[in-house]
């Protein structure tokens, strides 16, 4: 398996994703071998962790992303993925395998050289498109090697129906091949019981935003939604926890919307942090403008933080108790973070329900999932 | 002679905007959705109501000794007055045949037994009026919201003049017994008339249902079911709309109604008004300690007042009558009775929610938590607009209030 991101190293829901996939699927026997492009940080019993070293300079392709504090997503990311691909994709020779299973763009180079060397079918996992991260205005070499990683795949997962049609619309794939599996989060962490209580909400109501800052997930309109809930409801702070290149513009869009005291910029968290951002909310809000499925919707439920997330995501086809909205409808984000914060019934009957609904949600349903789907390209199902 | 008797349940709440923001409080907007709620009338009226009286009607003309009964909430007759009056012009035909009986009930079909005897009374009143002036009927017996039952409800009733109510023949009251005879309410000297459940929802839900061993079920086979099922009478208890929209059109539905009372005289049965069954002596008393509904397994009154959103909704809405009563603004006391309808409380329900059941009938909202919403904006804009708000406060964090009685 290829993945980019693997805890402790990740910048959002893909090294989660990983994580939890391989824990779920070491639950039905399968053995895995995860091949990352950094030193393995941890030590997982339920997985060969694997680091193949890409950070040599040898060319300079384009700059493509900003220097930031993402600790995974450098400036020379073009070339860190050719030399990913290049040695990762070799390792196929010294791994006994039967499928190769390659998560998002920057490892497809590596899953098809390891397909050519090993024969074995490929199955190329979208947990974003290149047009979701960047609402619709792609790089035109990350397309190039998505599209690629697409046509070679002999199957494809992708995370929602909402991330299957997009896929679709802008690559033309075949609708047969490509496989919906609905995530799960692990359930098991004790994290989720920290109940934590902050001292800011005994002043105050929290609303919470938690996710990268770029134009995918939608923060700008959670600012602006910040503007009017303030004229309703004025006690109350806007956490917004996450980094990005979005990040200098949403300060300013704060500043001028004149509510930059009601905002607090937390950058990004790890861990048990991020648990207890969502332990002291009164209400998280995912404002996604494209959003292949939403795992932060599940962290929020199963942390008993009641809910509203966009239509243009994954989760909303499974999640039933939240609110639903359209990323743009800053007024009905308004009024249902507001009748959340003024009804505590609302926000009580969310939370239970929310928290009982999260349940049915774990690691192993989808792990199962792609089991399947292995045994079938593989053609013994 | 053993016989049947029918009754059909009339009712369409006024339903809230389902836009109706935050932001429109205090801004007079309505609160009602004019043009959704005319559409679901007309619709059903076409679907349900204007066939299924056309054949109830042939029936009257055609069988001497046939009957049913009615009850029309005040809620749908405004609207049809407003939206569909040749509806009650259809329903005035089938009154003066003689053989069709208006029953009693709140006038907006509401709750407010559970929460305000005074607001009780009243709607029954409001009723009673409107049953007098339309149909010239005055009933003896009354029937509660949703079939909801209990021992306080006999004993209130009986102060108001009626001699029976329907209930639900529900398995936990009657245990062995059966619902085919007349009971007596206990403590008091109404008389009890119970749905028989299991035969009553044959037709209501399992009518269509190919996976069922009684389908397909034809109005012969139905009448032997009825004419073996022992007592005294049958009572066959539905909503109006399982004719045409509950069951549509293509099941046969219209057709096994048109055929049933001719089946049941086939075999020797005949037909009673619910007024009638009153001659026949009650089997035992019956104690109904907590409330029973017709809904649900469960068969109580969680439907409506299960969860906090609800009990809250609810407490809050008849927490505001006194100041609303004191605003004599008579289009904000005529909107406060509108919101008393029991269905917008069941909008809120989230118990079969997570099912993905269907007991959406012309719910406009795609979740709870939204039924909730707008009914609480609405709710805020009618405290926002009485000036009188001594004693008024918003929903408090611990709910406690007392479910039902």
């Amino acid at each position: 398996m290829y993945g980019w991101e693997f805890p402790p190293f990740k910048s959002g829901g893909l090294g989660t994703a990983c994580h939890d996939l391989t824990k779920g699927l070491s639950s039905f026997d399968s053995k895995v071998v995860f091949v990352m492009p950094v030193k393995p940080g941890s030590k997982a019993e339920f997985v060969e962790l694997v680091g193949v070293d890409t950070k040599e300079i040898e060319s300079m392709l384009t700059a493509y992303a900003q220097p930031g504090d993402d600790d995974v997503y450098s400036w020379n990311l073009f070339g860190e993925v050719a030399r990913y691909a290049r040695f990762a994709g070799k390792l196929a020779k010294k791994f006994k395998h039967d499928v190769i299973h390659a998560h998002d763009w920057m490892t497809y180079g590596a899953g098809i050289i390891a397909k050519k060397l090993s024969g074995k079918p490929l199955v190329v996992h979208l947990h974003a498109t290149e047009f979701d991260r960047t609402a619709n205005n792609p790089d035109p070499h990350i397309k190039f090697l998505e599209r690629r990683g697409l046509e070679e795949a002999d199957v494809i997962i992708t995370n929602s129906n909402f991330s299957k049609n997009n896929i679709i619309k802008n690559y033309d794939v075949p609708a047969e091949k490509i496989k919906v599996v609905y995530w799960g989060i692990d359930q098991s962490s004790p994290d989720f019981e920290l109940n934590f209580k902050s001292e800011l909400s005994k002043t105050h109501k929290i609303v919470l935003f938690l996710g990268r800052l770029t134009v995918q997930k939608g923060c700008d309109y959670f600012l602006q939604a910040a503007k009017k809930v303030l004229e309703l409801e004025k006690n109350t702070k806007f956490i917004i926890v996450g980094s990005g290149t979005m990040m200098p513009e949403l300060v300013s869009l704060a500043h001028k919307l004149g509510i930059d005291e009601h905002v607090i910029f937390t950058g990004a968290l790890k861990g048990a942090d991020v648990h207890k951002a969502f332990q002291m909310a009164d209400v998280f809000v995912m404002p996604s403008v494209s959003e292949p499925f939403g795992l932060v919707a599940l962290e929020s439920m199963r942390n008993k933080t009641p809910l509203i997330i966009s239509k243009q995501s994954g989760a909303s086809e499974v999640i039933k108790n939240c609110f639903k909205l359209d990323f743009w409808d800053v007024d009905k984000m308004t009024c249902d973070i507001v009748s959340i914060l003024r009804y505590p019934s609302l926000k009580h009957e969310l939370k239970q329900n929310g928290f009982k609904e999260v349940l049915h949600h774990d690691i192993f349903k989808p792990a199962k999932e792609v089991l399947d789907i292995y045994k079938e390209v593989r053609g013994d199902s | 002679m053993k016989g049947v008797c029918f009754y059909f349940q009339v009712h369409q709440p006024y339903r809230i905007r389902k836009d109706f923001s935050v932001f429109d409080i205090g801004r007079k907007k309505d609160y009602f959705d004019i043009a959704k709620n005319s559409q679901v009338l007309k619709k059903v009226s076409e679907k349900c109501y204007l066939p299924a009286n056309k054949i109830l009607l042939d029936s009257l003309a055609k069988h001497e000794d046939f009957k049913v009964a009615f009850s029309v909430t005040g809620s749908i007759f405004e609207q049809f007055q407003e939206h569909a009056p040749n509806v009650l012009k259809s329903f005035s035909d089938l009154a003066s045949t003689g053989g069709v009986e208006f029953l009693a009930e709140t006038y907006n079909h509401s709750l407010s037994f559970l929460f305000d005897k005074e607001e009780f009374q009243f709607q029954i009143a409001e009723h009673k009026k409107l049953m007098k002036s339309f149909f010239n009927q005055k009933s003896k017996i009354f029937r509660n919201t949703e079939l909801i039952y209990s021992n306080d409800l006999a004993k209130f009733v009986e102060k108001l003049g009626f001699k029976a109510i329907l209930a639900e023949g529900a398995g936990k009251i009657l245990e062995w017994r059966s619902p085919n005879h007349v009971y007596k309410a206990k403590d008091c000297d109404v008389k009890l008339l119970l749905k028989n459940y299991k035969l009553s929802d044959d037709v209501a839900f399992r009518f269509s249902q190919q996976s069922w061993e009684g389908w397909p079920l034809t109005a012969e086979k139905y009448a032997d079911w009825i004419n073996a099922s022992g007592g005294e009478f049958v009572n066959l208890f539905l909503d109006y709309e399982t004719f045409g929209e509950h069951q549509w059109q293509d099941t046969g539905i219209f057709d096994f109604l048109a055929a049933l009372p001719g089946e049941l005289k086939n075999k020797g049965l005949t037909f009673f008004k619910p007024s009638e069954l009153l001659k026949f002596k009650p089997k035992a008393v019956l104690d109904f300690k907590e409330p029973v509904s017709w809904a649900d397994t469960e068969r109580d009154t969680s439907a409506w007042l299960g969860n906090d959103l609800q009990r809250s909704a609810a407490a809050l809405l008849y927490r505001i009558k006194g100041a609303v009563l004191r605003s004599n603004n008579k289009q904000l006391i005529d909107s406060w009775r509108k919101l008393t309808t029991s269905d917008h409380f069941y909008y809120m329900c989230t118990k079969w929610f997570n099912d993905g059941d269907v007991h959406k009938y012309f719910n406009p909202y795609d979740t709870p938590y939204e039924g909730y919403v707008a009914f609480m904006n609405v709710l805020n804009d009618i405290i926002h607009r009485v000036k009188d708000t001594k004693g008024l406060k918003m929903d408090k964090p611990s709910i406690k209030q007392k479910r039902g009685v």
